[in-house]
């Protein structure tokens, strides 16, 4: 028989079900992975409140977890700090990237006060995932999911999706 | 895992994984750690989870009847992911508003086995859309005052209510600039789309008065810091809307302190936006009583006819399973 992997490597390959690209550990979805006496406690936060792709993830990582032997395993929700894009791995965006899905840039900050309007989408530089070229403009800020916009790139003439940050 | 087709990857029993399809939903607070602050009573604190639960399901819900219906598909892949957050928010609220009551009553009993007047939703959430322009309209006023209200929610005293605030803030951060953006875009576009974003703007503004009137359970809860009182949020909201109105040309005229009742119902040119959630609602949004308030539980005819929708087949079947 061999060796049994560890609940953390157990975990740690199991991929996102809508970017299945990518894991759940490279998203920043699991934040923490611990074995204790034989039983493993697994902490995920949710990325969107409405996202109904929490279910499958908590199933996906206890199917994974028990097909590995480990019998006694919990997953907890964490709802604070809230998920940020800012979370996803080197490693996740370029797998993002090499998906033709645009990884998400820098989460933005907020300053102290209200939350400020924003009339105008932001002049943000989201390099096409195809060709590169920086000159990329947004189709629509929302698109087949919660995570994703729609942009398109006008020196390949090729429309992408982008990971907005958040 | 891979399927042949859609309709297998649905309907594969082997697979705990259920998406949106089905029953096997589990509280969307499962394994996060309960609790609740120290000396609140939480009869108050049920009932203002309720609240702020209710308008986002109630709202939710309205945007989904949309879906079809939106001028573009690009808005209604807009106003889908907007209803999809709401109604996440809502299920976190009301799974916590059944925690907090304490009787057994999941998010489930909550959403499908009330009647109207034990529904809290500010009557904002619940009026049916004449055109677009109402739908954007209102889903403007609507976010901005969820928005500010959230914002210092995340401040909040009890860590469960900051944390679903504190998540909700981002994303009614971008529910609101794309509601902006549209009342803008038909406010400074034509003629045509000026006159009925103004008619839209001059016939909601009377509705949110009553986002500002603190009920006696907010009253209550506010004194603790544990709620926040909604009349502190007036200046904020008009603020965000003087920015909005300004670039897009409109001028709604100042509100009268009495319930008049709005000018200029539009009547141009019904098109293929028009009230696809309407079928007859009161335009008004009124109702029978004119100063009745949401949060006592004084609906509008028009939530009778969400909830019509919403519950049919929950209370057809409530102890179906698939």
């Amino acid at each position: 028989m061999a060796a049994p992997r560890s609940a953390a490597a157990v975990v740690g390959a199991v991929v996102d079900p809508e970017l299945p690209m990518v894991t759940l550990v490279e998203l920043g979805i699991v934040r923490e992975v611990r074995e204790d006496a034989g039983a493993v406690l697994v902490t995920i936060t949710p990325t969107y409140s409405g996202c109904p792709a929490m279910e499958a993830i908590r199933d996906d990582i206890l199917g994974a977890l028990r097909r590995a032997g480990w019998t006694h395993a919990v997953v907890r929700t964490r709802i604070a700090p809230a998920w940020t894009t800012d979370w996803i791995s080197e490693s996740g965006r370029r797998k993002l990237a090499e998906a033709g899905i645009a990884p998400p840039g820098a989460a933005p900050r907020r300053a102290a006060g209200p939350v400020p309007l924003t009339l105008t989408p932001r002049p943000v530089v989201i390099a096409c995932p195809r060709c590169g070229d920086t000159a990329t403009e947004e189709i629509a800020a929302f698109g087949a999911t919660a995570c994703r916009e729609l942009r398109r790139c006008p020196a390949c003439g090729e429309p992408f999706e982008h990971m907005k940050e958040i | 895992m891979a399927f042949d087709d859609a309709y297998q990857a649905l309907t594969d029993h082997d697979d705990d994984a259920r998406w949106a399809y089905g029953t096997g939903f589990t509280d969307p607070l499962a394994g996060v750690p309960g609790g609740f602050p120290e000396g609140v009573d939480r009869a108050d604190l049920a009932a203002y989870h309720l609240m702020l639960g209710d308008d986002a399901l109630i709202m939710s819900h309205r945007l989904q009847q949309w879906v079809t219906h939106a001028p573009e598909l690009e808005d209604e892949l807009a106003l889908a992911n907007i209803g999809l957050d709401l109604l996440g928010q809502a299920r976190l609220l009301l799974t916590r508003a059944g925690e907090a009551e304490g009787e057994g009553r999941d998010e489930d009993a909550l959403a499908y086995h009330r009647g109207p007047a034990e529904f809290r939703n500010v009557r904002l959430a619940e009026r049916g859309d004449a055109d677009f322009a109402h739908l954007v309209g209102r889903l403007l006023f609507f976010t901005t005052w969820r928005l500010s209200l959230f914002d210092r929610l995340a401040s909040a005293p009890d860590p469960m209510l900051a944390a679903i605030a504190a998540k909700g803030v981002k994303e009614l951060t971008y529910h609101r600039d794309y509601a902006a953006r549209w009342v803008v875009r038909l406010g400074d576009g034509t003629d045509l789309s000026h006159r009925r974003m103004t008619a839209a703007v001059g016939a909601l503004l009377p509705l949110t008065e009553e986002l500002f009137q603190p009920s006696e359970v907010e009253l209550r809860l506010s004194a603790s810091g544990i709620a926040v009182d909604p009349s502190s949020l007036r200046a904020e909201f008009d603020a965000v809307l003087a920015e909005v109105f300004a670039a897009a040309t409109l001028k709604p005229a100042p509100m009268a302190a009495t319930n008049a009742e709005p000018a200029g119902h539009d009547t141009e040119s019904p098109g293929h936006d028009t009230d696809p959630t309407g079928r007859g609602t009161d335009p008004t949004g009124r109702g029978t009583d004119p100063t009745g308030r949401g949060r006592d539980g004084e609906h509008t005819e028009a939530l009778s006819e969400i909830l019509a929708e919403l519950q049919q087949l929950a209370r057809a079947v409530p102890w179906g399973v698939w």
